[in-house]
């Protein structure tokens, strides 16, 4: 299953009206982390099917979310759960990071 | 299996290596990091890469040379090298449990950013404090921001910066930049741009995001508060080496050192193992230096293969 694809417009459908885990990746186009980061975000996606959403954010394309979460830097990933942010990481960190993070937030660490 | 060739790192020097060794059909193993691609991913337009005229993005260049290298038979695996047995062949290279083993080793493994490590840094990372102004520049539309240091790097963030910060300024601990001349032209030509010489970096001050910085004036002892919203830190870099103490010959500031010597000018104190790149390079630190030493590094490697070959 490919990473799911949010928006402004669903942010708060998909995220915040979610009762599990989602973690989001806020990330740019222009960004060469990010473009590092991206398969790596496919991966996880399916790796964690059905434990974790895994979705992505243009920050160009919706400045609105981005702002509210005052996205400084990126790539950044959030994790979200019950609608509420648990983990957040700054900067590529490799697979193993991601995979760090999102054990803390499923209370595997 | 004992491979010909092992490649660790994946920067320009590795990449450059891997091609080379690939097109000697030496089907060399790349041990690329989590991070592949080195330095280059976290710059913009890299005007000195020669034949790109137009300039060319540093990511873009580097995914290139990946998969020029996967074209010609390299194989590439995205994980950190943990732990290396130089000590006698075949060399062993360690991924956690993972082991590899190979008569030959190339170290590319290149040099990761310096942190300041001063109070707050750490806890503001992504809140205001960044190391790489090309990608989070347009987050600071309108904000104050400082760049540390008085390299090229730091010169590259500067400038990134002023497209989009109100006010950009360089902290620079002395009196004059080591920037490249053209670099330090626009840094000094463009108006945006205000360089605090002589002047350290203390503190990041700030609860959910950066606030305030605190700097030192070095000539004068003179500490003061300034209002930030943003801190990029582009100090330098130090030679990712602490896996290779004690097995490889270092210089004192870590860097491995390299015959320099012909017929096999990158290698190390081992027959066999060979290094290129930012690992060995404290003087020039070029994508094109470095993908020249990988090249270099491709064909020693190739010759001493051939000779306990025969």
């Amino acid at each position: 299953m490919a990473a799911v694809i949010l928006t402004d417009k669903d942010f708060e459908e998909k995220v915040e009206k979610n009762q599990g885990v989602v973690m989001v990746d806020f990330y740019a186009d222009w960004c060469g982390p990010c473009k590092m980061a991206a398969p790596i975000i496919e991966e996880l996606s399916d790796e964690y099917k059905g434990k974790v959403v895994v979705a992505k954010m243009d920050v160009d394309a919706n400045q609105q979310t981005t702002g509210k979460f005052g996205i400084m830097s990126i790539p950044t990933m959030i994790i979200f759960k019950a609608g509420k942010e648990v983990e957040r990481m700054s900067g590529f960190t490799g697979k193993e990071g991601y995979v760090k993070l999102i054990k803390k937030a499923l209370g595997e660490a | 299996m004992v491979r010909k060739l092992i490649i660790i790192g994946s920067g320009p020097a590795g990449y450059t290596a891997a091609v080379y060794a690939a097109r000697a059909e030496l089907k060399p193993l790349v041990l690329a990091g989590e991070k592949s691609g080195g330095q280059l991913m976290n710059t913009g337009v890299v005007e000195n890469w020669p034949g790109a005229g137009e300039g060319v993005m540093g990511p873009e260049l580097m995914i290139e040379m990946r998969q020029q290298a996967v074209k010609f038979g390299a194989e590439m695996v995205d994980k950190q090298v943990t732990k290396v047995d130089l000590s006698q062949r075949p060399f062993k290279v360690w991924i956690g449990e993972e082991m590899h083993e190979a008569e030959a080793v190339i170290i590319a493994i290149g040099a990761e950013s310096v942190m300041s490590g001063v109070p707050g840094e750490k806890e503001l990372l992504g809140r205001g404090v960044a190391t790489c102004a090309v990608c989070d520049a347009p987050f600071y539309k309108g904000k104050i921001t400082y760049v540390i240091g008085g390299g090229d790097a730091a010169a590259e963030d500067a400038l990134a910066l002023t497209k989009h910060a109100k006010e950009v300024y360089l902290v620079h601990r002395r009196g004059e930049l080591r920037a490249s001349k053209i670099m330090v032209k626009r840094v000094k030509e463009n108006e945006k741009i205000k360089i605090l010489w002589n002047t350290e970096l203390k503190e990041v001050i700030g609860k959910d995001k950066v606030e305030k910085i605190k700097v030192k004036d070095n000539q004068s002892g003179e500490e003061r508060e300034l209002v930030a919203d943003g801190v990029f830190l582009a100090i330098g870099h130090k030679p990712a080496t602490v896996m290779f103490k004690n097995q490889l010959t270092l210089d004192e500031k870590g860097y491995i050192k390299v015959s320099m010597e012909y017929p096999a000018v990158t290698q190390t104190n081992i027959q066999g193992v060979f290094a290129a790149g930012d690992v060995v390079d404290y003087r020039y630190k070029q994508a094109v230096t470095a993908a020249g030493m990988g090249c270099q590094a491709a064909l020693d490697a190739e010759k001493w293969l051939e000779v306990i070959n025969n």
